[in-house]
């Protein structure tokens, strides 16, 4: 139970729902398929000024959700996903901004995705649910924004796959976006990347109860989406903070047993996270998201990285970190030559910080203070 | 760096630049050359800087920068990218001042380059009487813990670059306090500022 809310908190937040395509314009999908109707679960923290300036859409990585800061209840355990940066004085400063997230399309937290119910039959979508991409979950988010009434955002920002929504964002609509801030982000996952996404969806596929997808109302692939989870885990940290962290300290004993109810501390920690994230997570939509994410390429979409920054009006800010290998620097730096040949403004830092791709999320102080000296320069501008 | 210094020097370099170019600060620190640049020449500036705290300076004031290391090389700018290609009391901080020459003649149009000059007067009779390697105003170091690993002289610099066929359009030879020095620049001048090009 918290007390009192903290003075840098944006305290007690609601969720809201919005729904279009009920009665025609439905959302027409890359891959030409088309959906209807689609509910937007989004939040938003601060005041939109008059003149429409200052709204910042935050963009949430693979498993993050609307819930970006606050709390639901005033004895919800853990605010939301990014509240050290979102709050009065915060980088994200509701102060000056008008805040928006929105859980993305294909996801399990109040937008439509494959574990909503498909108006033709009455029944949970599954595997009926059409394949979505990045773009698609930005035309989502355009027609959010439409509803809103804000025809262009000062800011687009996220980190991993929230930062691709960004990249998105500022090449497709460029008119809309004053700047784009890209963290621990790529234009296109590497090899090892989707080879690490794949092994997590076969992880789901593999298991009795995933059903072809088919699961919803019976007990879920829980065992299956936990292991992709784990999988996934490992490839957010860094070798060096797994070390910091756990060591080769054993769980419950001192010495080894010799027996396989040993358990190392690490494997007790992924248990967890594994278990922890059923709770909340839908397997489907580990893999709808998931490949969205590997057919997701800047440059093969416009010819070339440089074609696609070309497009492009936005003031970018990109950060990497330097023991990020799921997403490594010299993606983010490949990304800021492009912008650079193509005479665009961008600022490029490298942080020092041994959190491996879960840094964005665990170092708030250094990325905070660019965060927010980038952020008042637009606004000022 | 005795900051009084700077104006003068400021000064000089938006000299060579031409009014609204694109301009390459490598080793640009806090961003006060390239404010300076945008504000009286309206260039279209960036900076490189290896620093994060610099980096974060250089964001808080607008400024477009690139977090990397000099020492790495420039293969990843196109060449011509730049009009101007300005190395701003860096270049005897760099591994290989050389090679990074060479990389700016291909990068920018032009190159403008300045240094504290070794062959200053107060430094050869610093080393000529005192016997110990000289501290001053504009070399404030000891010689274990300076980041200049690479010192030259004027005169040094004019024969790399007629080695390396780099014309010298320019030169600016500073006295203390960033008043131009007329004569004898080999040792009167404590910097010295050129604007160059390559032979093509």
């Amino acid at each position: 139970m918290i007390d009192t809310i903290a003075m840098d908190s944006v305290g007690i937040v609601r969720p809201r729902d919005f729904t279009f395509g009920e009665n025609g314009d439905p959302l027409v999908l890359d891959s030409g398929k088309v959906l209807s109707p689609v509910t937007v679960r989004y939040e938003t923290y601060g005041t939109l000024n008059p003149r429409g300036t200052n709204a910042i859409l935050l963009l949430h990585a693979f498993s993050g959700d609307a819930h970006a800061a606050g709390r639901h209840r005033p004895d919800q355990a853990q605010p939301g996903w990014w509240d050290a940066m979102v709050g009065p004085g915060k980088p994200f400063d509701t102060n000056k901004y008008f805040i928006i997230c929105s859980n993305v399309l294909g996801g399990c937290q109040g937008t439509t995705g494959p574990s909503s119910t498909n108006p033709a039959t009455g029944r949970p979508y599954g595997l009926s649910f059409p394949v979505i991409t990045i773009g698609d979950m930005v035309k989502v988010q355009v027609r959010l924004l439409d509803h809103l009434g804000i025809s262009r955002l000062l800011a687009v920002a996220g980190g991993s796959m929230g930062g691709m929504q960004a990249l998105e964002w500022a090449t497709a609509h460029p008119d809309r976006v004053a700047s784009a801030l890209v963290l621990a982000c790529t234009a296109r996952l590497t090899a090892q990347g989707i080879a690490f996404n794949a092994v997590g969806r076969n992880a789901i596929t593999s298991d009795p109860l995933w059903k072809g997808g088919d699961y919803y109302g019976g007990p879920v692939p829980a065992r299956g989406l936990a292991i992709a989870r784990m999988i996934g885990h490992i490839t957010y940290l860094s070798e060096e903070s797994m070390h910091r962290k756990f060591g080769r300290r054993l769980q419950q004993k001192e010495q080894y047993g010799f027996d396989f109810t040993d358990q190392f501390q690490v494997e007790s920690y992924l248990e967890h996270q594994g278990d922890k994230f059923v709770e909340r997570f839908d397997a489907n939509s580990y893999i709808y998201i998931s490949k969205a994410m590997d057919y997701f390429d800047l440059g093969e979409k416009h010819g070339s990285l440089n074609a696609a920054f070309r497009r492009t009006s936005a003031k970018f800010l990109l950060v990497s970190f330097s023991s990020d290998w799921l997403y490594p620097p010299a993606q983010l730096k490949e990304m800021a030559f492009s912008l650079m040949r193509e005479g665009k403004d961008v600022s490029y830092a490298e942080l020092t910080c041994p959190y491996g791709h879960d840094s964005f999320l665990i170092e708030t102080e250094r990325q905070g203070r660019l965060i927010s000296s980038f952020l008042e320069t637009v606004y000022g501008s | 760096m005795a900051p009084d210094a700077r104006g003068g020097l400021f000064d000089t370099i938006a000299g060579f630049v031409e009014p609204g170019s694109t301009v390459l600060d490598l080793g640009c620190g806090e961003g006060d050359l390239l404010e300076h640049l945008i504000r009286t020449k309206n260039v279209r500036g960036r900076g490189v800087d290896l620093s994060e705290e610099m980096i974060l300076t250089c964001v808080s004031k607008g400024l477009s920068v690139y977090q990397g290391d000099l020492n790495e090389g420039l293969q990843d700018y196109s060449t011509a990218g730049f009009d101007y290609a300005i190395l701003s009391r860096t270049l005897q901080v760099v591994q290989d001042p050389v090679a990074l020459l060479r990389e700016m003649i291909r990068v920018g149009k032009k190159v403008v380059v300045n240094f504290p000059n070794f062959g200053y007067l107060p430094v050869r009779l610093n080393l000529l009487f005192r016997g110990r390697m000289p501290v001053t105003r504009s070399l404030p170091y000891q010689w274990h813990d300076t980041p200049n690993i690479h010192l030259c002289t004027r005169k040094d610099f004019l024969v790399l670059c007629r080695d390396m066929g780099i014309r010298i359009l320019k030169e600016t030879a500073l006295r203390g306090g960033g008043v131009r020095c007329g004569f004898c620049a080999n040792a009167l001048a404590n910097e010295v500022c050129f604007l160059l090009e390559g032979s093509s």
